[in-house]
């Protein structure tokens, strides 16, 4: 819709094509050899780039996967909108932002019937985004939740229970906040009572005053590596926005890792594989979404090197120990309890952001 | 006699065109594209100046480009103050055969990852970190110092980089100046501490400005180290940038800060010239 309005600007115009320019040299540094058409080229998260994942698919199907990471749904979309159609065959994409792709018109419709949705964990379908105009553009392969992630040596257990102790006394100085506005701001309005999905314009004032209390709290806002850091190194015992991706993965080193879904909910993330309506090989971009989504695959992207996270497919071959970690058995309370990732229109999100910067800036 | 003519004024553009030619390619030209950007609207395209206007109208915009000149004036500061001491030892105190190796370690940390040291000052000054440990071990304290995701921390990660690159300018300007300056003012009765005040120091402070302005402009527009050391505790314009781009994609806005970062830049420029009176040189 957007990129149709803009069509006959001319600075759209000179803008597009100066991107098209720098297209050409993105491309090459960042996804090799994108010129052999038999490679699959792919638009992913770290996760994916795990050569344990990779590799069985590589030599299963004599095939090379080109792939380039991104970090955030707008950083991936710009990265589309700098290449030329078909460079790219499939995208890792937050489920909530699926309708953003389709909404530019990027992505292929899926084909139900030859992928495994019987499978998935029925409240990760995420039909709400997944499926737009009656059609199914992504398919869930991962999830979790950001909630609590805490040391069990240092805090009260018990106390995680709970989205106040966020903010208590108790633990001034004892926390890390995760740096991504939108899941933070979605257990602020979970610790007032409010659904993420129902959140407005009216509610800011009182998502930014819980922010602030948390953020009186914190000793840090960290992105990933950072947050995961502090809380490895026991700068931290708390981490808000951190759950089963921060300790699974450190599960080994450090037992007293753990993370806890409240009473009052987590927020689940989640994300999805889409296919690119110009990919040029669109029968291996659909091996390649089967392949991920198969048993096998979800083990191995359950628990890439990068980061854990729940497998979307109740039948991953994941082992005893694995499923420990991820605490899969009680995948069916956890999910009761959790609720989506805010999805702001495009007002409410620069609001929600402005609001997150401000906290940021608060002493 | 004509053709020699051409001939030397044709040699000079000839010598000048590949840098010239690597600056339009890679300066002015993304330098365009990018003030057409933070010309455009986020969404729907369209001329708009409220990208800019954002900057001047959000407190929290506003604070970060304040966060970045103070945490930038101080580094610079701290730096030289640092280095000029180091440079003046390197370059009269260090004999001439070991001036090698000692300028050798002097750009060690130049080789070393920014991330890579940047964590390593995160464990250093972390709560369990290596100076808190000292601190408590041996009693002078009893509860450990909030060191990391401090201003402090990245202020020392700031330091540690640019005091190297400061050394190096003027341990270059104090090899420089002809040891006649330092003879002249002793025949004519000044001690050591007024020739350092009155010859010396003026002599190099093209130097020291120099080294300045580079550590000026690499600290303001560094990402890296704010990030991992200053805990976004307070947020400064390099990460006010990429916020705009992670999941919006709002890379009008990031432009526009960006040539707003720019300008700042260009400002110190000038006024660095302007004392100096480069121009004239």
């Amino acid at each position: 819709m957007s990129v149709k309005s803009a069509s006959g600007n001319p600075l759209s115009i000179l803008k597009r094509h100066l991107r098209a320019a720098c297209a050409a040299t993105a491309l090459l540094l960042g996804a090799g050899s994108l010129a052999e058409a038999a490679d699959l080229n792919a638009l992913i998260w770290c996760d994916h780039s795990d050569p344990a994942l990779l590799q069985p698919f590589e030599e299963a199907n004599n095939v090379k996967v080109n792939v380039k990471e991104f970090e955030g749904t707008g950083a991936g979309l710009a990265i589309v909108e700098q290449s030329q159609p078909g460079d790219w065959d499939v995208m890792v994409i937050d489920s909530i932002d699926v309708p953003r792709g389709v909404e530019k018109g990027l992505f292929e419709p899926l084909p139900e019937d030859k992928l495994p949705f019987a499978d998935l964990f029925p409240q990760v379908k995420m039909d709400g985004s997944t499926v737009v105009g009656g059609k199914r553009y992504g398919i869930t392969e991962k999830f979790g939740y950001n909630t609590i992630g805490f040391n069990k040596t240092k805090v009260d257990p018990a106390d995680m229970q709970s989205l106040a102790s966020l903010t208590s006394d108790k633990y001034k100085g004892k926390v890390a906040i995760y740096d991504y506005y939108l899941p933070v701001i979605g257990m602020a309005a979970l610790a007032i009572g409010k659904k993420t999905s129902e959140l407005t314009e009216a509610d800011l004032p009182a998502l930014k005053e819980e922010l602030l209390k948390m953020k009186a709290n914190a000793k840090l806002v960290g992105e990933v590596t950072a947050s995961q850091t502090a809380l490895a190194t026991g700068e931290v015992d708390i981490l808000v926005g951190g759950g089963e991706w921060v300790t699974a993965g450190l599960a080994k080193e450090n037992p007293a890792l753990d993370f806890s879904i409240p009473k009052e909910g987590a927020v689940l993330w989640s994300q999805s594989l889409a296919m690119f309506k110009d990919s040029k090989n669109k029968d291996l971009a659909l091996k390649f979404i089967q392949y991920i989504m198969s048993p096998e695959g979800q083990a191995r992207l359950a628990t890439s090197s990068c980061y854990w996270g729940m497998p979307a497919n109740t039948k991953a071959a994941l082992t005893d120990d694995q499923k420990k970690v991820l605490r899969f058995d009680e995948q069916p309370g956890f999910l009761a309890r959790a609720q989506a990732y805010p999805a702001p229109n495009a007002d409410l999100d620069k609001k929600m952001q402005d609001m997150w910067t401000e906290m940021l800036q608060a002493k | 006699m004509s053709s020699t003519g051409n001939g030397g004024r044709a040699l000079p553009w000839a010598l000048v065109t590949p840098a010239l030619g690597w600056t339009l390619l890679f300066f002015v030209l993304p330098f365009i594209a990018m003030g057409f950007s933070s010309l455009t609207a986020h969404e729907g395209g369209g001329f708009t100046l409220t990208n800019y206007s954002q900057f001047f109208t959000n407190p929290s915009y506003w604070q970060a480009m304040v966060n970045s000149l103070e945490v930038t004036a101080i580094v610079t500061l701290v730096s030289v103050l640092l280095a000029y001491p180091f440079a003046w030892i390197l370059a009269e105190q260090v004999p001439e055969r070991w001036q090698r190796l000692a300028l050798m370690l002097a750009v060690l940390p130049f080789w070393t990852s920014y991330v890579v040291r940047s964590y390593s000052w995160l464990l250093v000054l972390a709560q369990n970190g290596v100076i808190n440990r000292a601190l408590t071990g041996s009693g002078l304290i009893t509860e450990p110092l909030q060191l990391a995701n401090t201003r402090l921390a990245t202020v020392t990660g700031f330091v540690h980089f640019f005091v190297m690159l400061l050394t190096l300018t003027i341990f270059a300007n104090l090899k420089q100046l002809s040891p006649s300056y330092r003879k002249a003012a002793a025949d004519l009765g000044a001690g050591p501490v007024r020739t350092f005040l009155h010859v010396v120091l003026p002599l190099t402070l093209p130097g020291i400005m120099v080294g300045a302005f580079l550590t000026f402009v690499l600290c303001i527009g560094d990402y890296i180290t704010p990030q991992i050391l200053g805990g976004n505790n307070e947020l400064l314009m390099p990460q006010l940038v990429m916020m705009q781009i992670g999941r919006r994609g709002d890379f009008p806005l990031a432009s526009a800060l960006s040539i707003i970062l720019m300008a700042v830049v260009t400002v110190a420029y000038l006024a660095c010239a302007r004392w100096l009176k480069i121009e004239r040189a």
